[in-house]
């Protein structure tokens, strides 16, 4: 079975114009809303206080709502968690810290107040404080992992590489995130190492259609850098599919079956690997292209010592 | 075809058959048990083990087996009712002495554990628990530490007869007022010869008072700042031992920050109250008029003005050794400002140093002045907060606990500095140390994250992760297989031993598996495959060029093997990072990801290519089963 054909001859390139220009607007559109509708930090990141109960027989959240009023706490968020029974809450963090690990056990207590048949399953309090520092080194690690690729890219092959590829991965950083802040999906701790991941599976990606590039270039005579990069593209491409279903084929299985805790993780990833897979195609090789990738920059460094020519 | 040589065959067959080793003790189950340990001084032997034996039998519980291993006695059991029972049971029996933990014990052979094949411990997440991050406040000991900088620069002034206007906190430090400038210089000098730890400048002259302005150099600050946080994380695991958790976790994390895991506690208020103890110092004058504590604990007879305490050590019948001592109190904790273990300069023999506050040190001078060759005593206190309900009231109360850690005789006449000698090791010295800074030096801790995970939720995690992998799993393996026949199946035996290979080094160094972690592991199985996925099309591409099969699969291997490397190197990066700089799920995802590229570079091109040359070596090709149309390659 084959799903592409393999003399596959598709002008990829020819489609840059489009792509980039889509992929920009994509990027502007993906800030826009990072910046005005920002993201819904989990508790991981801004601190409080959460607490998951689950109840023996099915509870309405009004009820819950209402037992948590009774006991003083106004302004909690009550959510189902998929099925009638279990549900969380969520309070803001308080600005005394010293009380923070006070309040779920209050929660708690409030709820049996109202239905003895209820039982924690899960509760989490963070102070301000934690939520902020994560976020810092957050953004230390991502920032950390995208200068270290392109150091290492730019040594392994070439600095307009480098250059393609670290374009990419702020692209396909930028999407995924910017889809958390469409959807307004929670961002936690865990989303954040599944964006990590997402940097490092996208430029996998990216290495394995460069590589073919100097490949290409290296052994072709006749090297017309648009020709080549869409050689390359052409060539890599039932590889680049292949790779992405079987991951997202995983990453399904997690998604259905892994539960709760990592469903933002499998979907962080699957958005990641359509972002990714697309990027690879159509915004780092017209990249590439724009920076006039030649020949002769590819070619292994002569070995002949000019010292040891000028000698007679 | 003998491009694949004979060492790399057993390579992989060793590689292989150590994974499946080091893997397999996952798949042991682990029992409920008990755990118990010693408690201060007291002894875990054979006797011990007769003994829960003993109670075991007395009130019926059944158990599967009573073992003596190392520290611990871990009784097993087949429920995880009996295993409540007894822990109950035992706990009233043994009292104080021992702490009696619940705990899941491995059941996998001991052969295999003395080799070192174990299971992956379970994060929190996984088994239940609570999870503390602590901060340690270290704002009152720094501002004891300037107090006693300002007590050391007023004895510094006075003993070179410099007059001073006033000593005291400015600023960031210290300011030290002077009446002209000659005093100011000379103080200058004297303060900067006497008083290393500290950076002096001359300040504003205001009218004819003239100022200096000290504070503490930053490495000083930096080392208070360490020790302070350094003995919180030693006392804390002191006493979360009398919580009976069996294998709790204090950590260290940044320059401020303690991390508490224990498992299978559900209820932090019990954990809060024991990390929430206060404790302090009070040296008293030993009562030498009682010549035998013993005869007066036994009778309770003491004189008015003394009391009977007990020493830290027990005697020859297991019992903390008793001792009396004066009510009176000549010195306490909050008047302690240092306490540090170094040998003896004299001697070299080990030896504390303490030093005292002013104040202190002056009760300290009058004491010792008329006392000189008689026995003083350290006791060390601690005060556990409780809140009971009576009556509906809610009745605050301290459990006090105290304990005599250190009876020596005074040897000469001293105020605020003096050495503790005649201590038997140097870890002695130490712990008596550590002892007196958490009494004097205890900072205040607060509770900055907590997260209750309970049982049920760890259950129903570990069953969702392992359901994920198993299908995410058999995803790949069905797809690979389906689409490159022959070289799919190759592939698929190469992931699943990439699944054992992974889970054995995790075993094997120990990682802790959390939902992270199983979230890595599944994303390490559907990339791992890229490598054969790079393979398989780059055999499929030389059997399309026109190479003939075994010169297909040879140049397959060669030139994808360029591209995985590079491709691999760069993830690498990306989870070493994650490792790294991430903490706590981040961390865990991280490794995970780290070990598993390892491994499927392994598993995915050596363990391939291996079996491509058993099952195509030897044999003349028509054509290869790679799938898309090659079965019969090249003609």
């Amino acid at each position: 079975m084959e799903l592409f054909p393999s003399n596959s001859k598709i002008d990829f390139l020819g489609w840059r114009k489009v792509s980039i220009v889509v992929s920009i607007i994509l990027m502007i559109v993906s800030l826009a809303l990072i910046t005005t509708r920002g993201l819904n930090y989990a508790l991981d990141f801004t601190g409080g206080v959460l607490v998951e109960a689950s109840y023996e027989q099915p509870v309405e959240i009004a009820q819950v709502r209402e037992a948590l009023e009774k006991g003083g706490f106004e302004n909690a968020l009550v959510q189902t968690l998929g099925g009638t029974r279990e549900v969380s809450i969520r309070l803001q963090a308080s600005s005394d810290a010293k009380q923070l690990d006070q309040v779920a056990a209050n929660v708690l207590a409030a709820l049996k107040a109202a239905r003895p048949d209820v039982t924690m399953k899960r509760s989490e309090a963070v102070g301000p404080q934690v939520g902020e520092e994560l976020k810092g080194d957050g953004m230390i690690a991502v920032i950390f992992v995208i200068i270290g690729i392109m150091i290492y890219i730019g040594i392994r092959f070439e600095k307009r590489f480098a250059i393609a590829a670290i374009a990419s991965e702020f692209h396909d950083t930028i999407l995924t995130v910017g889809f958390f802040a469409l959807t307004q999906r929670e961002f936690d701790l865990t989303v954040l190492a599944s964006v990590l991941a997402v940097v490092g599976y996208s430029i996998n990606d990216k290495v394995v259609v460069f590589d073919r590039v100097r490949e290409l270039f290296r052994t072709s005579r006749k090297a017309d850098s648009y020709e080549v990069l869409n050689r390359a593209i052409n060539q890599t491409l039932s590889r680049t599919i292949m790779t992405s279903l079987t991951t997202a084929l995983s990453m399904f299985a997690l998604y259905f079956f892994g539960g709760p805790a990592v469903h933002g993780f499998a979907l962080t990833m699957l958005i990641g690997i359509v972002i990714g897979t697309l990027s690879s195609i159509f915004f780092a090789n017209p990249i590439l292209y724009w920076l006039g990738v030649s020949k002769k920059d590819l070619m292994p460094v002569s070995k002949e010592n000019p010292e040891l020519a000028r000698r007679p | 075809m003998n491009d694949f040589p004979r060492w790399k065959y057993v390579v992989v067959v060793v590689v292989l058959l150590l994974g499946i080793l080091y893997g397999v003790p996952n798949l042991f189950p682990q029992q409920p048990s008990v755990q118990i340990s010693a408690n201060r001084g007291a002894t875990v032997d054979q006797a011990l083990k007769e003994k829960a034996q003993g109670v075991l039998e007395k009130d019926k519980i059944p158990f599967e087996r009573i073992d003596l291993s190392g520290e611990h006695v871990v009784v097993r059991f087949n429920g995880a009712d009996d295993q409540n029972k007894a822990s109950d049971a035992l706990r009233t029996e043994l009292g104080d002495s021992y702490i009696v933990a619940l705990n899941l014990a491995s059941t996998v052979p001991t052969w295999m554990r003395a080799i070192g094949a174990n299971a992956m411990p379970l994060g929190l997440d996984l088994r239940g628990g609570v999870h503390f991050l602590m901060q340690v406040d270290d704002k009152d000991v720094m501002e004891k530490q300037l107090q006693r900088y300002a007590d050391d620069i007023r004895t510094a002034l006075r003993d070179k007869n410099i007059r001073y206007t006033s000593v005291g906190r400015g600023g960031n430090g210290l300011v030290v007022t002077l009446k002209s400038a000659d005093d100011r210089d000379a103080a200058l000098t004297a303060i900067q010869a006497k008083l290393p730890d500290i950076t002096i400048a001359a300040g504003q002259t205001v009218g004819d008072a003239y100022t200096l302005n000290a504070s503490v150099k930053d490495t000083r600050i930096k080392e208070i700042a360490q020790n302070t946080i350094r003995q919180n994380v030693a006392t804390l695991r002191n006493r979360i031992n009398a919580l009976g958790v069996a294998e709790p976790l204090i950590q260290q994390q940044g320059d401020t920050r303690i991390v508490v895991e224990l498992a299978g506690v559900q209820d932090p208020g019990e954990a809060k109250k024991i990390l929430g103890t206060i404790a302090t110092l009070e040296y008293h004058a030993v009562d030498e008029s009682v010549t035998n504590p013993y005869e007066a604990e036994k009778t309770g007879v003491v004189p008015p003005d003394s009391r009977l305490y007990h020493r830290r050590e027990r005697g020859a019948d297991g019992k903390p050794v008793p001792i009396v001592l004066k009510k009176k109190i000549i010195v306490s904790g909050d008047e302690m400002v240092d306490a540090s273990s170094a040998p003896d300069p004299q001697s070299g023999t080990p030896a504390v140093s303490v030093v005292l506050n002013a104040a202190g040190g002056r009760k300290m001078l009058d004491f010792t002045t008329q006392n000189v060759g008689k026995p003083m005593a350290v006791v060390y206190i601690e005060r556990t907060p409780e809140t009971k309900i009576i009556d509906g009231k809610e009745v605050r109360s301290a459990k006090v606990t105290e304990e005599v850690i250190n009876s020596a005789t005074i040897r000469g006449v001293f105020s605020n500095r003096f050495q503790t000698t005649g201590l038997g090791s140097n870890k002695e010295a130490s712990d008596l140390a550590l002892l007196l800074r958490s009494g004097s030096l205890a900072a205040p801790i607060d509770i900055v994250e907590e997260r209750v995970i309970g049982p049920s939720m760890g259950q129903d995690n570990i069953a969702k992760g392992i359901k994920a992998v198993i299908l995410g799993l058999a995803a790949v393996l069905v797809f690979m297989a389906f689409y490159y026949w022959l070289f799919g199946l190759i592939a698929d035996v190469a992931l699943f031993f990439n699944l054992v290979l992974l889970l054995a080094i995790m075993s094997a160094i120990g990682v802790t598996l959390t939902m992270p972690g199983i979230a890595g592991i599944v994303l390490t199985l559907g990339m791992a495959i890229d490598a054969n996925v790079l393979i398989c099309e780059r055999v499929r591409e030389e059997l399309r060029n026109g190479s003939t099969p075994l010169a297909a699969i040879r140049a397959g291997y060669d030139k994808a093997w360029a591209t995985i490397l590079d491709a691999n190197v760069t993830h690498l990066l990306a989870a070493l990072a994650l490792m790294t700089l991430g903490s706590g799920p981040i961390r865990g995802f991280g490794v995970t990801l780290f070990i598993g590229i390892l491994t499927s570079m392994f598993t995915s091109v050596t363990v391939t290519h291996a079996i491509t040359n058993i099952v195509h070596g030897g044999r003349k090709l028509k054509g290869l089963y790679v799938g898309g149309g090659y079965a019969r390659g090249a003609a």
